[in-house]
């Protein structure tokens, strides 16, 4: 099996697997990363997502083979060298913007990535970045809230 | 880290006897002034169910070397809070800090068996068996450290794990003067619980410690286990409902995909086991591609549901009968409408997934199931193994809201693992297999008819409601399990599970002299189980939307005409408090204010729901702009646990209501993925407010599926407002308005 160097968080990793696998197995499973999760497979909900050179990404239909030396940060990755939370990771825990939280890696990706392209951004704009994302235990509005607490701290 | 997975930090006192351990609160507590006690009170109500089969003190609760506590409950958690909720109750009554109670959820053979997670019931049977096995603990600890201490029970205070005698300033930890042992024995009332005034815990937004876990990408869920040597697996699932295999092709299946362990083929189930999980993708495609089934399923045209449902229903039966509804009927004006829900999935972001391993004598499976002692009895039966011959350890999924596809998944890594000793399979579901095999809320029809008398008061009700059941939940019958059904003698549900689910609050909870409620049970074409609230969220629309109809022919303002039929204060009460939040709403050209209103199960919480709406003129779309709820549980247990359940389930019942529908064509469920079925997306999303009224001295409610029922009414009824026309059929979405 062909082997692939990936950066991932800041660090260079290698893996073993066939280069059809999709980034989300790799991470998941060679890697054990939690913070992406697998939600459908189809590119539809969020759920896997990760940043790629910063921009928020579906993991589940890239194949590894297709990464190159694009930068990957997962949810793991937000979390500074103290341990200290992201300004979003914080603000989700402050509003308790989960309830079984299945969706939230994708909701708290796409959420830095708004805040890196808009630092202030209103209601609209938040809906707006976020509406690929599905969560069905319908946390929403809480994550709207989360994600204008984390506007203000940016 | 997953609690139920990890062996503790802490080991029970029963396996390693006695150690002394120095408490440093006290210590470090001199020269401080005693902690002030709370009072206690007696409880001389009923225990609840769960309590039943687990009496005893050490079934619910352990003290642990360092003098803390672990709790033990049989529930699951499913997004719902429940383990913040038990440690506040538990900490409560034993004057403990939060951190010194851990929760171990449901693990068979270690916590109580308190059957399925659901109908709301964490709260109600978990959360107060805790309460009052930690009352009990509360008062054994002070009796017997009052005798090691020499001492009476008036000079003892126990505070956060330890026994302080006031006089002498001796103090113990529970460990120290239980040495050894846990508490075993039966709780009975009265129990001296604290009074409800003077709760610290209680009552309070306690936040969850599980949210900084999952923002921090630790391992949370079921999805996330990895064993050593784990294994991989998909399985086939058949092309149809009734689909049977005649043929599988793997011949060329090691050379195509890599990593083939095993494929599994037994009767019509068939399974693949790979080394790596993406390997295990390409070979459930590749089998696909190379099996033969004969199929016979066959659904009823899409446009023809409601007719189809009539023509196999069995006779109705009469669940309800008061007074003379044709008397009523007669000689009085009547309202009469018929309302259309279709099937809805639970549409669970996480496809479902198990893990098991056989180690040769027993069977472990982990699973997000929300009934493990149940699920353990389908297995049983399903695999013909003892039933102590399995453990299933509870571990979170992903939100389920209701029965979905858990225990199969369970099933499916129970049956691989069987093939494969030794080895951690790892099942996980596809999406389209997650949409297209779950068990849906079952479609309904209902139909009612009351009479106005001169005054405007209701005289006659009456409901018909047809319905599938509402619960076919894993039992010791292995045709609960979708694989039984398809392995070699396979084996179909006996029963027809929960049917009296659909007229679920089909009787209206207001005051009304006469009153009719007949069921119409049939079997439908797709497979069915308990979806959040199950028949109430039909039933209350209907109900809720005829009220509006009355209201307005009666000439009366929608709220009041609802007050002017209830005689329960509560009810009264969360209406009059939704008046109030909407008071100063003001509407837009197009936009429309709707209200309903529900006391769940009848008998269950309370809940009025309104919901503002704008509907295009042009186009017919109806956009949900804001939904309030005013809700009474009884006695709160967390404030933002229960709002957050509250706001969840508007934003879930209005997008139900909205825009969902499962989709079906010839032998095929075509609402397969997020496209073909799709949900509410952030744009669509409502604000919501909730406001809570709450009753310390009234029994805890569950809060998970209070706020639905009233929320299709209410934007129904705001569709109405705004646009003139009335929805009687779901979903509302473009084309009916
Ligand atoms: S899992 Fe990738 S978008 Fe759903
Ligand atoms: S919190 Fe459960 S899916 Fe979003």
């Amino acid at each position: 099996m062909p082997e692939f160097t990936l950066d991932i968080n800041g660090a260079q990793k290698t893996v073993e697997t066939e280069p059809d696998t999709p980034l989300l197995y790799v991470l998941r499973n060679d890697l054990a990363i939690n913070g992406p999760k697998f939600g459908c497979g189809l590119s539809q909900c969020g759920a896997c997502m990760v940043l790629l050179d910063g921009r928020a990404t579906t993991s589940c239909m890239l194949s590894v083979s297709s990464i190159g030396n694009t930068e990957i940060t997962t949810l793991e990755g937000l979390v500074d060298d103290n341990a200290k939370l992201h300004v979003v990771q914080e603000a989700f825990v402050k509003e308790q913007a989960a309830q079984c939280g299945y969706c939230l890696n994708g909701m708290v990706m796409a959420a830095v990535d708004l805040l890196n392209k808009n630092p202030r951004p209103d209601d609209a704009a938040i809906r707006e970045a976020l509406q690929f994302n599905l969560c069905r235990c319908g946390t929403h509005a809480r994550v709207v809230k989360a994600v204008k607490r984390a506007a203000k701290t940016h | 880290m997953i609690e139920a997975t990890s062996t503790s930090r802490r080991k029970f006192l029963q396996q390693i006897g006695y150690i002394s351990v120095g408490f440093p609160l006290l210590t470090s507590c001199i020269g401080e002034p005693d902690p002030v006690i709370a009072t206690r009170v007696d409880y001389e109500g009923s225990l609840p169910g769960s309590m039943r089969g687990a009496k005893t003190v050490n079934a619910w609760l352990q003290v642990l070397e360092d003098g803390s506590i672990r709790v033990l409950s049989g529930k699951v958690e499913l997004g719902q809070g429940i383990r913040t909720a038990i440690r506040q109750v538990a900490a409560e009554e034993l004057d403990m800090e939060l951190d010194m109670v851990e929760v171990q959820l449901a693990e068979t053979g270690l916590t109580p068996d308190e059957g399925y997670t659901a109908g709301s019931g964490s709260v109600p049977n978990s959360a107060m068996s805790v309460r009052y096995a930690a009352a009990t603990a509360r008062q054994k600890l002070l009796e017997l450290a009052g005798e090691k201490l020499k001492t009476s029970f008036d000079d003892l205070i126990l505070f956060n794990g330890s026994i302080k005698a006031k006089k002498s300033g001796d103090s113990l930890t529970f460990a120290e003067v239980l040495n050894g042992a846990q508490i075993d024995m039966e709780v009975t009332t009265p129990v001296k619980i604290k009074s409800k005034t003077e709760h610290r815990y209680v009552g309070k937004a306690v936040p969850r410690t599980d949210i900084e876990k999952m923002v921090r990408g630790e391992q949370v869920y079921v999805q996330d286990l990895r064993f050593p040597g784990m294994v991989h697996a998909r399985v086939l699932r058949p092309p149809g409902y009734k689909s049977q295999l005649v043929k599988v092709d793997e011949a060329g299946l090691a050379t195509t995909v890599s990593g083939v362990i095993k494929t599994v083929v037994n009767g019509s189930f068939v399974g693949v086991i790979t080394e790596k999980e993406y390997q295990a993708v390409k070979a459930e495609r590749y089998l696909r591609e190379h099996t033969e089934w004969e199929d016979n399923t066959s659904f009823p045209e899409q446009k023809e549901l409601y007719n189809h449902i009539r023509s196999i229903a069995e006779p109705s039966s009469n669940v309800k009968n008061e007074g003379d509804v044709t008397a009523a009927f007669q000689g009085n004006s009547t309202v009469k409408a018929t309302f259309r829900k279709p099937y809805l999935k639970h549409a669970s972001m996480g496809p479902a997934c198990g893990v098991a391993m056989y180690d040769g004598d027993v069977l472990h499976i982990w699973s997000h199931s929300q009934g493990i002692y149940p699920m353990r009895n389908a297995i049983s039966a399903m695999l013909g193994m003892e039933v102590d011959k399995i453990h299933i350890v509870g571990v979170p999924g992903a939100g389920c809201y209701g029965h979905s596809t858990a225990d199969d998944a369970a099933a499916d890594a129970a049956l691989l693992a069987m093939e494969l000793p030794g080895k951690h399979v790892r099942v996980q579901w596809s999406r389209t297999d997650e949409h297209t095999w779950d068990p849906y809320g079952s479609a309904m029809i209902m139909e009612v008819e009351a009479s106005l008398d001169a005054d405007g008061k209701i005289t006659g009700w009456k409901s018909d409601v047809w319905t599938d059941s509402h619960s076919c939940r894993p039992n010791g019958d292995a045709g609960t399990l979708l694989d039984a059904r398809y392995i070699t003698n396979p084996v179909q549900m006996k029963s027809r599970g929960y049917l009296a689910g659909g007229h679920r609050n089909a009787d209206p909870y207001y005051a009304i002299p006469n009153m009719q409620v007949n069921a119409h049970f049939f079997d439908g074409p797709l497979r069915v189980s308990s979806l959040r609230s199950l028949g109430a969220y039909t039933t209350i629309f209907a109900i809720e939307c005829l009220m509006d109809e009355l209201a307005e022919k009666a000439g009366k303002d929608p709220l009041d005409f609802r007050i002017a039929h209830l005689t329960d204060e509560r009810a009264v009460a969360v209406i009059q408090k939704l008046r109030e939040m909407t008071a100063q709403v003001t509407l837009a050209d197009g936009e429309g204010l709707g209200y309903a209103f529900s006391r769940y199960k009848n008998t269950a919480a309370y809940a009025a729901v309104a919901a503002r709406v704008a509907v295009d003129k042009a186009t017919g779309k109806v956009a949900v702009k804001k939904m309030w709820a005013a809700v009474d549980v009884g006695e709160v247990i967390n404030v933002d646990g229960l709002t957050n359940q509250l706001e969840g389930g508007m934003i879930q019942a209005a997008s139900w209501t909205l825009m969902e529908e499962v989709r079906f064509k010839d032998k095929e469920i075509t609402s397969a993925d997020w496209n073909t079925y799709p949900i509410f997306r952030y744009p669509d999303i409502p604000e919501v407010e909730v406001a809570l009224i709450d009753r310390p001295d009234l029994p805890a409610e569950g809060g998970g599926e209070v706020s639905m029922p009233p929320s299709g009414a209410a934007i129904a009824n705001a569709v109405y407002r705004a646009s003139g026309t009335r929805v009687y059929e779901l979903p509302i979405g473009v084309r009916k308005v």
